[in-house]
């Protein structure tokens, strides 16, 4: 490592932030791909694996994304539940490559919800 | 720059490498490959996570899923469930040790709940080999502030205004000592670190050292500045190996990055750095042993003053602080001393790190606001004592290692702060607390302490060098049956004695051990020597065994583990056990469920019964 100056620790920092809001939490958006095998059968790797490109050329560093199992679903999937901190979750279905690439660029990086493919706002009541 | 959506987080504190938690590192990175997933799974090795019982420890971020105990053949499994499926792995979680509720967050376990993170801010988070992962936690910040924008005096004030005090042991205002080496005028100062933790059972600043040695260096730049030293010294003993490992990277990392060495930050400060390993001698943990040590020369104490701030290494004017001390310290100049203030107490300010060991259910390493009840710090973070069921509770601490003095039940409201555990008896040492239940004999826990201080004396007082070793002659008399009357007065007066006449702070403790154990356990002394009986049958020549017919269910455990074979009987019959053939190891006190083995007075040949109304 070059002798580094104060404003290169900052730049450091900045580089890192991702990973770091990966462990610290406290992140803006979080992704769920839904992986069961309903979801793994369906394709949810295709997915998951578009989501981190996607995840990589936008250069974010607020976003999470996780796997989690069946959403009880199946003959929908892949499926993924998009939160952005503050508002409810969306479910979308049906997923391809395509989509979830619109998805990432319009609610995850514009906020806005992709009606067309979203199935649910909402989560099931749980106890 | 990769990104990788999940983080898993493989404790290597000492704790964790010993339970091969090196090895799970390695079989998750092949795992994971071989699943087609090393580029979205990040395996990152940190320091000590704390919960060292449980060991090895594995973290999962984003998920804040906590793993523990997991061992090589449970990786395949867990990579497949929790990676593949996205289902965490329940049967690995922790479980609370009373209800057996599994907690799979590492927020909601209360071990982790109820402590506040400063000096341990990055444990378990970052990488402790890789400097960026400190720099991205606001590292170095602190020493650039420092270095580049303050003045010594600015520096001294903070530090003094925080009212930090050292957490070495004794409790020095670190300002006040800051300020006093910096007035002196002198060519040459010195900035060290006393890395030299000796006392059995504690592991705070090893842990420290281990999981975040960026921030003890910072602490030292920081220290530097404020004293005007170019040079300074981590004074680390030999038998922390992985400690010193890590140091050295940190210092070599720094060192390259322009953060500490020649012109730091090209501010025109110089400050090098550099390891001394000790050979593991409890007093050159005394300051002015540890210096004699750095020079090459055999470590005792000399007498002060001078004060070390005055005439230290090599004659010129040296600060030594403790490690947690310098890693609290980069905190305290970047959010500033009301910040620092904000916890604890009026006089104790700040967080305390301490180690857990002995009868407590969570074993490890905790940072608590100063402040804290004993019984909190038991209780909601240490999660009781073991063995309950068996009627096991909690019956004292020992604080402050061997220099320290032991805290009865009776007291276990007392806020542990410098000053409420100095009125006790006991110090607030350097942060190590042994947990007794009340299997544990009293004497025989003063006469541990004390083989360890005659074992350290370093010979320069006589007093200290042959009064331990009366007094542990006395103690061994004592749990050994040769007790007389008077005894229990003959090492009070000694106690006082080798306080009195001895140069440093080994002897000035070394009895605080037995001095409190007599004020708090005296009728334990007492049945020691008149009775000739330890209730509790640690000390094998002053038991009896006898089993409780009334109770004993004729189960067996005790018959299968006694290693003499000297308990016998039919099953689902009360047992008995043949004295003649007894050992008095007190393995079926141990093993009972039931709570039937009665401990009598040496060679008791009365109804067993009649001791249960004692």
């Amino acid at each position: 490592m070059p002798r580094l100056t104060i404003d290169d620790l900052k730049k450091i920092k900045e580089e890192h932030k991702a990973t770091f809001a990966v462990r610290e939490g406290g992140c803006r958006a979080k992704i769920t791909v839904h992986m069961g095998t309903c979801g793994i059968a369906a394709g949810a790797r295709t997915i998951m694996t578009a989501l981190m490109d996607e995840m990589a050329k936008a250069d974010v560093k607020d976003v999470i994304v996780t796997t989690s199992g069946c959403a009880g679903l199946c003959s929908r999937e892949p499926m993924a539940t998009v939160e952005i901190a503050g508002s409810p979750p969306v479910k979308y279905v049906e997923l391809n490559e395509k989509k979830i690439k619109e998805i990432f660029d319009e609610h995850i990086l514009k906020g806005n919800v992709v009606e067309k493919y979203a199935m649910v706002v909402g989560s099931e009541t749980t106890y | 720059m990769g990104r990788f959506r999940a983080n898993l987080m493989v404790c290597a504190g000492s704790g964790c490498v010993a339970t091969k938690s090196l090895k799970v590192k390695e079989a998750f990175e092949e795992e994971l490959q071989k699943r087609g997933l090393e580029k979205e799974i990040d395996v990152v090795l940190t320091g000590c996570n704390g919960f060292c019982a449980q060991g090895p420890i594995i973290t999962v971020h984003p998920d804040e899923i906590f793993y523990e105990k997991i061992q090589v053949e449970d990786v395949p499994y867990l990579v497949e469930e929790h990676f593949i499926k996205g289902r965490p792995v329940e049967k690995f979680m922790y479980k609370e040790p009373t209800e057996k509720i599994t907690i799979p967050s590492m927020h909601e376990i209360p071990f982790f709940k109820h402590q506040v993170l400063r000096v341990l801010r990055n444990k378990g988070i970052i990488d402790p080999e890789k400097i960026e992962d400190y720099i991205t936690r606001d590292g170095y910040l602190a020493s650039a502030k420092a270095v580049t924008a303050m003045t010594p005096e600015e520096i001294i004030k903070v530090v003094k205004d925080s009212g930090i005090r050292g957490r070495g042991g004794a409790g020095f205002p670190t300002g006040v000592k800051w300020e006093s080496c910096a007035r002196m005028v002198s060519d040459q100062k010195y900035m060290c670190c006393n890395g030299d933790e000796g006392d059995p059972g504690a592991f705070m600043d090893r842990s420290i050292m281990e999981a975040d040695p960026h921030a003890v260096i910072e602490g030292m730049i920081i220290g530097a500045k404020a004293i005007g030293a170019t040079k300074g010294y981590i004074y680390v003993r030999a038998e922390y190996p992985l400690a010193v490992h890590r140091l050295q990277l940190a210092i070599d990392a720094a060192t390259e990055a322009g953060l500490l060495g020649k012109n730091i930050l090209n501010s025109g400060f110089d400050f090098d750095l550099e390891i001394y390993q000790g050979a593991g001698a409890f007093v050159c943990g005394e300051s002015t042993a540890l210096m004699f040590s750095i020079e090459g020369r055999r470590g005792m104490p000399r007498l002060t003053p001078p004060r070390s701030t005055e005439a230290g290494l090599w004659g010129k004017p040296t600060v030594l602080n403790n490690v947690e001390t310098l890693a609290a310290i980069p905190q305290i100049i970047l959010n500033g001393a009301d910040w620092f203030k904000s916890l604890g107490t009026e006089k104790s300010t700040g967080t305390k790190v301490f180690s857990l060991t002995g009868a407590i259910n969570n074993t490890g390493l905790v940072e608590v606001p100063m402040g804290m009840t004993i019984r909190q710090i038991v209780y909601d973070i240490g999660g009781g004592v073991p063995g309950a069921r068996r009627g096991r509770k909690f019956k004292a601490v020992q604080m402050g290692g061997p220099s320290g003095g032991c805290i009865p039940e009776s007291l276990i409201d007392t806020p542990v702060t410098f000053e409420d555990i100095q009125k006790t008896g006991a110090i607030m040492g350097s942060g190590g607390m042994v947990f007794m239940d009340n299997s544990n004999c009293m004497v025989g826990m003063a006469k541990f302490f004390l083989e360890f201080t005659t074992d350290e004396s370093c010979g320069k007082c006589p007093p200290c060098r042959v009064g331990t070793k009366i007094m542990l002659d006395k103690l061994s008399d004592l749990t050994e049956g040769r007790g007389k009357e008077g005894d229990i007065e003959i090492l009070e007066e000694l106690s006082y004695d080798i306080i009195e006449g001895s140069l440093c702070g080994l002897g000035q403790s070394a009895p605080n051990p037995v001095l409190t154990t007599i004020q708090y356990f005296r009728d334990e002394y007492e049945s020691h020597i008149k009775d000739k009986w330890c209730k509790v049958g640690v000390c094998r020549k002053l038991t009896t065994f006898f089993i409780n017919e009334k109770v004993c269910t004729g189960c067996g455990a005790c018959m299968r583990a006694c290693p003499s074979k000297a308990i016998i009987g039919e099953k689902k019959k009360p047992h008995r056990i043949i004295q003649e053939v007894c050992i008095q190891c007190r393995t079926c006190y141990d093993t009972c469920r039931f709570q039937s083995i009665i401990i009598g007075p040496a060679d008791y040949k009365g109804d067993p019964m009649a001791l249960l109304k004692e």
